[in-house]
């Protein structure tokens, strides 16, 4: 896959490095800016509260 | 069939350093919109408690700031805004409090949750506290002086360290305490921290913004 990405690439070595280079930099972004905080809310690793879960707040009996 | 083997291979590298890239996003990316929300919430804090005369019955949003919280003992850079609510939306901007717990100052006990990890970790440290280290807490008008009466780690299940009376939940409280609960151990959600206080002292909060 790569191999055949690499063969396609355009120009001579140093233009191909850049060009993949900034692929991958841009992936990474797009990663990064988008893709990562829509997914990290429904993968919660970090709970600080006790009791049912984080959205139902534990009330305290009376 | 040898082509077809090594695209799996490599597709299942790239999966392992996408993996990789989300870790190091939920450990420090997440905290930049702590910080910006962190930055609103103070601004908007400010503004409220600047606008003069004196304010009975503060009104308290789900979402939005109600205090200030400042540890010396991790840092002169430790103060956060301490949002009501603890929802995953709320805890997403700092600590947050649990509603129907009491208010700062208040007879009962002072519920504040945060993260340990991630979104800025408020609470990375709090397994440093030692008894006798101060939690200070500002509000409008006064600042409140709480001093950590014991560490404790407990299961996520055991909502009773947030009743009035921490451990015994049909007493009456008498006393104003503070509680703090977050992860523990660090990366886990396998128990909690709960930090136990109680207060000692409030004075003015001008004077005590100095302090």
């Amino acid at each position: 896959m790569y191999a055949w990405l690499w063969r396609h690439l355009p120009g001579d070595l140093v233009t191909r490095v850049c060009v993949a280079v900034g692929g991958a930099v841009a992936v990474g972004v797009v990663l990064w800016y988008l893709v990562f905080p829509w997914v990290e809310p429904k993968l919660q690793f970090d709970h600080g509260t006790v009791g049912g879960g984080t959205s139902a707040p534990a009330r305290p009996s009376p | 069939m040898r082509t077809f083997i090594r695209s799996i291979g490599e597709l299942c590298i790239t999966a392992g350093l996408v993996v990789l890239l989300f870790v190091a996003y939920e450990l420090w990316g997440t905290g930049a919109y702590t910080q910006a929300q962190q930055h609103k919430l103070g601004n908007e804090l400010d503004r409220s408690w600047a606008t003069g005369g004196k304010v009975t019955t503060e009104r308290v949003e789900l979402g939005h700031g109600i205090a200030l919280i400042r540890i010396p003992r991790l840092g002169k850079s430790f103060h956060y805004v301490i949002i009501e609510g603890v929802s995953v939306p709320d805890l997403r901007k700092g600590p947050g409090h649990y509603p129907g717990t009491a208010m700062p100052g208040q007879i009962g006990n002072f519920v504040v949750s945060g993260h340990r990890t991630t979104y800025l970790a408020p609470f990375n440290r709090l397994g440093d506290l030692r008894d006798g280290d101060r939690i200070l807490i500002d509000t409008r008008a006064r600042q409140y002086v709480y001093k950590v009466t014991d560490l404790k780690v407990v299961q996520p299940s055991d909502v009773s360290v947030t009743a009035p009376v921490p451990e015994h939940p049909r007493a009456d409280p008498t006393d104003r305490l503070i509680t703090l609960t977050t992860c523990n151990p660090k990366y886990s959600a396998a128990q909690r921290l709960i930090v136990f206080g109680r207060l000692v002292t409030s004075v003015p909060r001008a004077k005590g913004a100095s302090a």
